[in-house]
């Protein structure tokens, strides 16, 4: 219906035709879809989190099993908020919960990687399926990643000396109605919204240029099925690009029409948002270079892996 | 009363901060404010994200920053 809507205001109203017809058209339907599914999806979790906050997931995974552990921080880091200035309090608190230290990454690469934004975006612009995909493997990057991480034994490699507590750990209780619930929900989500609703403009609009008059063939010739080094450079490109998730997702769903495959656009994606170049600086002050590294190195190959394998089923 | 403000030094716990301050001069009341940095007291209180605020011992905010009315409903109890 909405489709529809802008159709008629682009053809009959402004009777725009040809490429620039095609790139308002693309324009003004993607920014308004998007803003409306971001909102929505924003919402909803902010909403489900406000019942999860990240003491409450530390005194969950305290005393796990590793595996069990892994599969549950990755679960977790779904629905918990996670701000990369809050990555070494909460690294020092699963340490000194006792935590094992492959657990804290699975919830250290999920949180991130599977964040509301990249989650309301990719459902906006690619559908359902590729949604739960993208969930479906960043979450196996988490249990995996963090696990790997865990066998390897680097926990002489944290610098700080936290002393493990003695007892069993308490949350912190926090009590809140409903109608609480909603308005928190909400302030976050405006919040958020102010934070990148401009990008998603820009994003938009070039990708609308794009759509508009730059040939596919054009973009299937770089960043095809024909250049075996697509997926390696969508993930250098994206690590650097953290804060910017909101803009390039509009581009890359343009990109996967003109012909990129859609293996080197998830990758793209996973390298944006679980790769953070400010979070890996804020963790060198309590973490050994070699951990952080270890941490990039193993995320970044699985990331990797994820896209070729993705091109290969789908093509 | 004690208000402490837990954060390592990032823009939100700042941003907190300044709402606390201007909170507790709305509120008329005698309000000790503390910012805490250290992490290892911040993790004495068992808080993993920040930031956080506690009154008089007591946790009553993580992870999020306040508004003035927010913490005025608060110090008013």
């Amino acid at each position: 219906m909405w489709k529809e809507s802008v159709d008629y205001l682009t053809n009959n109203i402004l009777h725009l035709e040809g490429h620039l017809g095609d790139a308002v058209n693309f324009f003004i339907y993607d920014t308004v879809k998007i803003w409306f599914l971001l909102i929505t999806i924003i919402f909803i979790v902010s909403y489900l989190r406000t019942h999860f906050n990240t003491e409450y997931v530390r005194a969950h995974l305290q005393g796990k099993s590793e595996l069990y552990g892994n599969v549950l921080a990755a679960l977790f880091g779904i629905i918990t908020p996670f701000c990369s200035c809050s990555a070494i309090p909460l690294f020092l608190g699963f340490i000194q919960a006792r935590i094992p230290i492959g657990v804290t990454f699975s919830f250290l690469i999920s949180a991130p990687m599977n964040n509301e934004v990249a989650i309301a975006l990719l459902f906006g612009l690619f559908g359902w399926k590729i949604t739960a995909i993208y969930i479906g493997f960043g979450l196996f990057v988490a249990i995996a990643g963090g696990f790997v991480i865990g066998k390897l034994g680097m926990e002489k490699y944290i610098l700080l000396n936290v002393k493990p507590m003695e007892g069993e750990l308490e949350e912190v209780k926090i009590t809140l109605t409903m109608k609480d619930r909603a308005k928190e929900a909400w302030d976050y989500t405006l919040d958020i919204f102010k934070q990148i609703y401009l990008y998603v403009l820009v994003g938009v609009g070039v990708g609308a240029f794009i759509h508009g008059y730059i040939p596919a063939d054009f973009i299937a010739k770089y960043a095809g099925a024909d250049n075996p080094f697509a997926v390696l450079i969508a993930v250098v490109m994206g690590v650097p690009m953290y804060s910017n998730a909101a803009g390039i997702m509009p581009l890359v769903e343009v990109l996967t029409n003109k012909g990129m495959l859609l293996g080197t656009a998830l990758s793209f994606m996973m390298a944006v948002t679980a790769l953070s170049l400010p979070e890996a600086m804020i963790l060198k002050k309590i973490l050994h270079t070699k951990l952080i590294a270890t941490f990039f190195g193993i995320v970044g190959l699985g990331i990797i892996a994820i896209g070729y394998l993705f091109n290969a089923i789908l093509s | 009363m004690k208000i402490e403000i837990l954060g390592t030094g990032c823009t939100k716990c700042k941003t907190l901060e300044e709402v606390v301050k201007q909170a507790v001069a709305k509120s008329g009341k005698f309000v000790q404010i503390e910012k805490v940095d250290d992490i290892m007291k911040i993790m004495e209180y068992n808080v993993v994200s920040t930031p956080g605020l506690v009154i008089d011992g007591q946790v009553v905010s993580t992870g999020k920053v306040l508004t003035v009315d927010e913490v005025l409903k608060l110090i008013n109890g």
